[in-house]
């Protein structure tokens, strides 16, 4: 992996400074991190370990435990789909299949083009609207196997 | 703390509020079955299920390792539901274990199986796909092999306790959640300072030593002369591996055993820890005369070696240049010994009995390599110098005592010995600076400032009329604490020791297991005293030793006026002095 630059150093810096006098500040560090770089590789989780004395094993294990973290770089839009046990039992494993179908990437993957990750998710609460995607924040509500095209071309042409 | 009342299995019993039903049984003298081995704050999560009871007020089974006592709490242990839970528990362990139990190393010592056995878990109860598995053997040290682990987290605890930034964690989640270094890397690969800690909680054979056995089995074959030496440490703890009691020296038995194990020499790693003494010693006073790098620090500990070269990389001209004592040992015996005894040192196979598991990796150290040979050929811990007795059918505890061979390296002084305990290497080094630098032998030979089991000690010595300061630190957050201030240029020491393992070499990552649940002899509060009583086996040979000072070794006199002329010469620093180099945590 390439070194981390000299302003991406400053930047963790800050972010770790910012959480200095919290008990417990790694999931805000790394929050940040991961919004503000798209992922969270080994070199920075030992750059956080350094600022913060959390060991780099401690770092990683929860890197690794939450889905929102990420090690590798994500795409420039992140496909969440719900597969909690209402989106599940409405046909959410049928939606998740079309995405991986259509962007020819497995859950957890980025497309060769750097446009699209997909993500399966576990329940986020909208059980009402199920089943449920998520793109970089926007909900869509109640979507259909024929949907997906149509979701994915919307991105493609924007 | 004020006392309850509360009932188990329907007895009435007085405890002290506050502390845990597992606890609270144990000093009414009842054993919940568990696996918590070690309740100092080590793996009480509560989360393995193995110790579920029945307690009036909860709901449900609880845990009883968390579950705290209450003001008229029933404890029910033997009800055919809280037995039935606990048996479930451990089969839900052991479908995610590689069931290879009897050509596993922890048998013998495996608590999971003890657990097993005491509840009456099936192996087969619940069978199918289990975590992918993970075998590290790439380090002369640690084996790690994933499919033994229970993810106790016990490791994960000793680690960071003895050491601050621990290597192990936690990682991925649910069914592929594994115990690892950070990216399920190698040890070889992290900044594992290969002290053994880990392996010495481990309740199962998840982490163990790196067996080095068949070496020496091959030695013999290959008709090599062999010569054994031992730390001081071994002598503390080998009985154990026999049932003696903690803190039952048994140099003579050991000397008797090895004899039978067909080394061709048995020889003390004393006189090496005499000889460093006399190198460290005279390095200290070159540096204070001269105007050389303080504080120094020493370097016989290969798991404070790796620390210092993976965290204080910039700070490696403070250490000593002596090798440790059984490198430096080595060394002797595959030149000066060899040329005496008109021996090709090439034929020469050196194996050393070390209560660590950090040496096995200094012995492959191309440092560590003279004249194209190996100082130290083969490393064994105490548990395996245990393995191998027992398989060659020696009744150890019926051995009458032996002496070391006395030709040339036998002579050692009580200075040696109690190296193998935290403030022992300072104490030992003090005596003969002491001597170089007032002329007289101190009069009460004893430091008493430097001994005990704090995690910092400091002392003010008064040599010559001037006051030398030391520290002593054991176990590398202490380290740090020391090396932060050396850093900095705020260290006040001239002198600063420090050990790998809290508490120093008696309680090594290779010295036989401490587990309560092995040992019903043993006091209820033997974790906290082991050390204590290993410690004490060591100062007792100091104070037996007539002589108690390296300087007045009469062979490392000899050595040195036959050999390497003095303290510190071109000879000593070819044989007996390394470098170090600083290293990248993550390779």
């Amino acid at each position: 992996m390439a070194h981390i630059q000299e302003k991406a150093l400053c930047k963790i810096d800050e972010i770790c400074e910012k959480y200095a006098d919290e008990n417990t500040p790694l999931m805000m560090i790394l929050s940040d991190i991961q919004n503000e770089f798209g992922y969270i590789p080994l070199e920075v989780q030992e750059r956080v370990s350094e600022k913060t004395g959390i060991s780099v094993a401690e770092i990683y294990g929860v890197v690794t435990f939450y889905s929102f973290f990420s090690l590798m770089p994500k795409g420039k839009y992140i496909i969440g789909c719900c597969l909690g046990t209402a989106c599940y039992v409405k046909g959410a494993s049928h939606v998740i299949d079309k995405f991986s179908e259509l962007l020819g990437i497995n859950p957890g993957q980025t497309t060769d083009d750097g446009m699209f990750t997909l993500d399966a998710l576990r329940c986020i609460g909208a059980c009402g609207i199920a089943p449920a995607v998520t793109i970089n924040g926007k909900v869509y509500p109640k979507v259909a196997v024929n949907d997906v095209s149509g979701i994915i071309e919307s991105y493609r042409n924007a | 703390m004020a006392l309850i009342n509360i009932k188990i299995e329907g007895y009435p019993y007085q405890v002290e509020d506050g502390i845990t039903i597992l606890e609270a049984a144990k000093r009414c003298g009842y054993e919940i079955p568990s696996l918590c081995a070690y309740n100092h704050g080590e793996c009480n999560q509560g989360s393995c299920r193995v110790c579920l009871v029945e307690a009036t007020g909860a709901r449900g089974l609880v845990a009883s390792c968390v579950y705290p006592v209450s003001e008229g709490m029933e404890i029910t242990i033997s009800s055919p539901r809280a037995v039935e839970a606990r048996r479930t528990s451990v089969e839900l362990l052991l479908s995610n274990h590689s069931m290879k139990c009897q050509q596993c190393a922890k048998n013998g010592n495996c608590e999971l199986l003890r657990v097993a056995k005491i509840t009456g878990a099936r192996e087969d109860k619940y069978t199918g796909e289990k975590t992918p598995v993970t075998l590290d053997e790439l380090t002369p040290s640690i084996v790690r092999d994933t499919s033994k682990c229970i993810l106790c987290g016990r490791c994960i605890a000793r680690c960071s306790s003895a050491h601050g930034l621990g290597v192990l964690g936690y990682e991925n989640r649910g069914f592929k959640a594994i115990v690892a270094p950070a990216e399920n890397r190698s040890f070889a690969n992290s900044p594992c300072i290969m002290c053994g800690q880990c392996v010495s909680v481990c309740p199962t054979g998840a982490l163990m030593e790196k067996s080095e056995i068949d070496k020496f089995d091959e030695a013999k074959k290959a008709g090599k002369f062999i010569v054994v030496q031992t730390a001081p440490a071994v002598r503390a703890a080998l009985g154990e591996e026999f049932g003696m009691k903690i803190g039952t020296p048994v140099t003579g038995k050991m000397v008797a055993a090895l004899r039978r194990l067909g080394f061709n020499k048995v020889y003390d790693t004393n006189f090496g820890a005499d000889l460093t003494i006399m190198e460290e010693a005279n390095e200290l006073l070159d540096r204070m005369n001269n105007g050389g790098v303080l504080p120094m620090i020493t370097s016989c500990s290969p798991g404070w070696v790796n620390y210092a070269e993976y965290y204080y990389g910039d700070q490696l001209d403070h250490l000593s240049s002596c090798k440790s004592p059984h490198e430096m040992f080595g060394a002797i015996v595959k030149s000066y010994y060899a040329e005496k005894n008109n021996i090709n040192p090439q034929n020469i196979f050196v194996v050393s009995i070390m209560p660590c598991t950090a040496k096995k990796y200094e012995k492959e150290r191309e440092e560590l390599v003279t004249n194209g040979l190996k100082d130290v050929d083969c490393v064994l811990t105490t548990r395996e110098l245990g393995d191998l007795i027992k398989r060659s059918g020696i009744n150890f505890t019926a051995l009458a005592d032996e002496e070391f061979d006395s030709d040339l390296l036998g002579d050692y002084t009580g200075a040696g010995v109690i190296f193998g305990v935290t403030g022992g290497v300072m104490e030992a080094a003090l005596r003969t600076a002491y001597f170089s630098l007032t002329g007289k032998e101190h009069e009460l030979i004893k430091f008493e400032q430097v001994r005990g089991f704090e995690g910092v000690k400091e002392a003010g010595i008064e040599i010559g009329g001037k006051t030398i300061w030391v520290a002593v630190a054991s176990g590398m957050k202490n380290a740090k604490v020391l090396m932060d201030e050396v850093r900095a240029g705020t260290s006040k020491y001239a002198f600063i020791e420090i050990m790998g393992c809290p508490g120093g070499c008696v309680a090594g990552g290779g010295q036989p297991y401490v587990k309560p649940c092995f040992l019903p002899n043993e006091d209820i509060d033997i974790l906290d005293t082991y050390k204590e009583k290993r410690a004490k086996a060591l100062y007792s040979e100091d104070e037996r030793q007539v002589i108690r000072q390296s300087h007045n070794n009469p062979q490392i006199k000899q050595l040195y006026d036959d050999y390497l002329g003095k303290p510190l010469s071109h000879k000593a620093h070819e044989l007996l002095h390394t470098t170090y180099s600083a290293k990248k945590r993550f390779k």
